[in-house]
């Protein structure tokens, strides 16, 4: 262990690399290609969203009251994660946990329209075979719910870690990038919002 | 009760060719025989500890070589299959259907499970030596993109024997590869063996830029960086940007076909359209994933063997990333006659053409680096200087292709398949090869023999123009490609021959390769690379011992110049000796059987996908999660040192002096 202090204290001259400052690059990287995925399926939905052939369309089908409740949680929740943070920098593993878990519980609360959202839809015989738009709909938007989805995973093996370890270099790398991820994912809502939902119903 | 077992058998094993059984036989021995091996020389814990579980960069790339040279057989041995089909008329070696499955896992093998695991090899045993560093950004990552590459690469070839193989195309056209037209499982395991090799591919994207971005050793500036790095650098920019296209297109077309969607479908408003829209947005730019490292290793390997510093090199550097960043403007000169109109086919057509432009800048700068050099014929330069004239008439018959009103002509004939394999032999495969050569001493601490490689490269070279120039001829002739026989009446009879007759002369100049392999695996001691330095290399990976010890560096070089290690031996002639740092204990990454494990998995989830079962797929995924969470919690020991002592000891034993 005094070794491997040891060592830490000179990082820049020998060629060891700080490995947290590796990960956040390549986290950065990551989230470009997360963006090129999400633009693709943008790009199909926008192809496809008048393809309904006969079906119901988007102004027919969305449910606004859900879908404002869905933003609002997420956005929210995309503040609290940005609280965690700042309680993490302050050193405040009481205040990390804590809106940890308001984050998380208004992540399940966004799911939880979306699945209800997903569900009203099928009952209205809107399925994900129906048309190529519904098909475009279905996988554009569950794309985004099963990268909340995982996120969630991840925040809760994540508290589990940081009971356990402590805040060490690691384990605040590891918040950084889920908060960094969770931002994205708000980001990417905002695009759903408006191409999906705002001008579906226009 | 043995009805069904039967009934089941007869469409779970492909059934009803001779060719089958014998590759059903053959494969059955050499797991037999491998095991066997394996067995008796007590060698499994050795295989697990030294090569499966490794997340050493160097190892992971002779695994990555090795496949690679395994999957250049497989799709080799197609090519030849329907070259002899081909050579007369009316040849009944192959029945129809048959015929397209081996066209289609011959493009999707060569493509994807050949040039780019060959490519990923390089990568792997050359960038981090050659930036000074002692290893990549993630080396876990690294060894699960490569399991990931393997176990997607076996599922693929196991449509051979089970199930059935795909036939669509290499590219998977729909509504061709809908459930509609395609109810087998084939198209099943084209989705998922690319898919699951695909995410490695896409952490090797992410994996390198890091590396390079971050790792470089000490003084070592953008502009100081060798020109194969560069290469690896604009290949890997355009892997994260193109690979997730490939993810999602795919996704999608499985979606259609397991969950009833009508993305590209005929019906229910779903446009196949678009699937060709999407698949050419990231197959375009992979042409120029493969074909830009290719171009650092040309220029390695030619300025080196010329014994002069790479003319142009910043020139060089902004043509590769010229390349990069219009590689995403070409998709639609794939279906100039698909009606996309004028105005769109005449961007497209311009945007190919300038293209031409920075490829030509570096045809110029090859030339002029071997202009007044002092050339030495060795394998790695023979190759490297076949390509300038093969290369020549790939960028020229594409500029032919690029015209998008001559395209109504050229279009799908055989002048097309002669221009492609043009450019991905002359360019990509002579580039591997090359490099191969010219980094075999630093894998395996000795060079290949000469007199076999240069049989081979004969071989190989007269071969490829004997094989595809009547092509050019052929598809002008009006013989369209995915062909599987023809009538006398048409008169492609002779030079088809020809062209078969190059095929097998290709195919001589593998088996020389293996040859050459060999007789170098048994002359080990004469062809020993003593020096690290067999070619009088200029960049740091010749710096080093050959082959490079485990931990590359012992300590990391300071780099004060463009080719650093060709100025150090210029100074160290003159007497001029750098003041080496003291040896400490080095930084290593642990070991880790999860990266295998996590394929293996993969590998369920996807077979299971491919038959729908969810008793396989369900299980599968379960596994990949479980290595997921596994990896998380226990990522905080995942490392140890060498100490310093014992690292002085490595170093004396093999350079023989403290």
């Amino acid at each position: 262990m005094a070794q491997a202090a040891a060592h830490h204290s000179h990082d820049h001259d020998h060629g060891h690399h700080d490995p947290q400052e590796l990960k956040m690059l390549g986290f950065w990287i990551f989230l470009v290609t997360d963006v090129i995925l999400f633009s693709t399926l943008f790009a199909t939905f926008v192809v496809l969203r008048n393809s309904t052939a006969g079906g119901p369309g988007g102004a027919e089908l969305f449910n606004m009251t859900g879908v404002i409740i869905e933003t609002f949680l997420l956005l929210t929740s995309s503040f609290t994660s940005g609280l965690a943070v700042l309680a993490m920098n302050k050193g405040s593993m009481k205040g990390l946990i804590n809106w940890l878990i308001v984050t998380a519980i208004l992540g399940l609360g966004f799911i939880g329209f979306e699945v209800y959202e997903f569900v009203e839809l099928v009952h209205e015989g809107a399925n994900f075979g129906t048309s190529a738009f519904l098909s475009a709909f279905f996988t554009l938007v569950g794309t985004h719910g099963l990268h909340v989805s995982l996120g969630l995973v991840w925040m809760i093996g994540l508290m589990f870690q940081l009971k356990k370890r402590g805040l060490t270099p690691e384990t605040k790398g590891k918040v950084s990038a889920l908060s960094l991820y969770w931002h994205f994912l708000d980001a990417v809502w905002i695009f759903l919002l408006t191409v999906v939902y705002l001008m579906g119903v226009m | 009760m043995l009805d069904k077992i039967k009934e089941f058998a007869s469409t779970f094993f492909v059934t009803g060719d001779p060719m089958i059984y014998g590759a059903d036989v053959s494969i059955a021995l050499a797991t037999i025989g491998i095991v066997f091996v394996l067995t008796y020389f007590k060698k499994w814990g050795w295989l697990w500890k030294n090569w499966l579980t490794t997340v050493d960069h160097k190892k992971v790339g002779i695994m990555y070589i090795l496949a690679a040279i395994l999957m250049l057989f497989r799709g080799g041995v197609d090519a030849l299959l329907m070259r002899l089909q081909l050579a007369t008329p009316d040849v009944t070696l192959l029945h129809p259907e048959h015929y397209n499955q081996i066209f289609t896992t011959h493009g999707t093998i060569m493509i994807l499970f050949m040039a780019m695991p060959l490519m990923f090899g390089l990568f792997n045993i050359a960038v981090p030596l050659q930036i000074g560093a002692r290893d990549v950004a993630f080396p876990f990552l690294n060894a699960l993109s490569f399991w990931l590459f393997f176990m997607g690469a076996m599922l693929f070839n196991l449509s051979f024997v089970i199930g059935g193989s795909p036939d669509a195309g290499w590219l998977s056209y729909p509504p061709l590869s809908e459930l509609q037209f395609s109810p087998g499982v084939g198209q099943n395991f084209y989705i998922w063996g690319i898919q699951i090799s695909g995410i490695g591919s896409l952490a090797t994207g992410i994996n390198f830029i890091v590396t390079i971005i971050k790792m470089r050793a000490p003084g070592m500036t953008w502009m100081k960086m060798p020109v194969f790095t560069w290469s690896v650098f604009s290949s890997c920019v355009i892997i994260i940007f193109a690979f997730p296209i490939l993810t999602i297109t795919l996704a999608l077309l499985f979606l259609d076909r397991f969950g009833g969607g009508h993305f590209f479908t005929l019906d229910f408003g779903g446009n196949p359209m678009m699937y060709i829209n999407l698949i050419w947005m990231w197959g375009h730019p992979e042409v120029y994933i493969v074909v830009i490292p290719a171009f650092g290793i040309y220029s390695e390997v030619i300025s080196v063997f010329s014994k002069k510093k790479l003319f142009g090199y910043k020139s060089m550097v902004y043509a590769m990333f010229m390349i990069a960043i219009l590689s995403f403007f070409t998709w639609a000169h794939h279906f100039f006659t698909m009606g996309s109109g004028a105005d769109v086919n005449a961007f497209f057509a311009i945007s190919t053409m300038v293209i031409a432009i920075p490829t030509g800048v570096k045809v110029f700068n090859w030339l002029f680096t071997m202009y007044r050099g002092k050339i030495t014929f060795k394998t790695p330069m023979m190759w490297a200087i076949a390509f300038i004239p093969n290369f020549l008439i790939a960028g020229l018959t594409g500029v032919m292709l690029s015209v998008a009103p001559a395209d109504f002509q050229f279009h799908n004939s055989y002048f097309l398949v002669a221009h492609f394999h043009s450019a991905l032999i002359g360019g990509v495969v002579f580039g591997y090869l090359a490099g191969l050569y010219y980094w075999w001493p630093k894998m395996f601490g000795f060079t290949l023999p000469e007199t076999p490689g240069k049989w081979a490269f004969w071989f190989w070279n007269i071969g490829f123009y004997v094989c595809f120039i009547p092509q050019y001829s052929l598809g002008l002739m009006g013989m369209t490609r995915r062909l599987s026989t023809y009538g006398w009446d048409t008169g492609w009879q002779p030079l088809n021959l020809v062209s078969t007759v190059g095929a097998f002369l290709m195919g001589i100049g593998f088996l020389f390769q293996v040859l050459q392999i060999l007789l170098g695996i048994k002359n080990f001691r004469k062809l020993k690379d003593t020096t690290g330095d067999p070619w009088d290399g200029h960049t740091l990976e010749w710096s080093i011992p050959s082959p490079a010890p485990e931990y590359n560096f012992a300590t990391i070089p300071q780099v004060e110049e463009r080719d650093d290690w060709w100025a150090e031996k210029d100074k160290r002639a003159k007497g001029i000796f750098r003041k080496q740092p003291p040896i400490e204990a080095i930084h290593m990454p642990k070991n880790s059987a999860i990266p295998f494990i996590m394929s293996v998995f993969f590998f369920i989830a996807g077979f299971g996908f491919v038959f729908g079962w969810s008793f396989f797929y369900i299980p599968g995924l379960i596994g990949v999660a479980i290595c997921m969470i596994c990896r998380s919690f226990f990522s905080y020991d995942g490392d140890y040192y060498i100490p310093a002592d014992e690292v002085k000891r490595t170093e004396a034993a093999i350079r023989g002096s403290v």
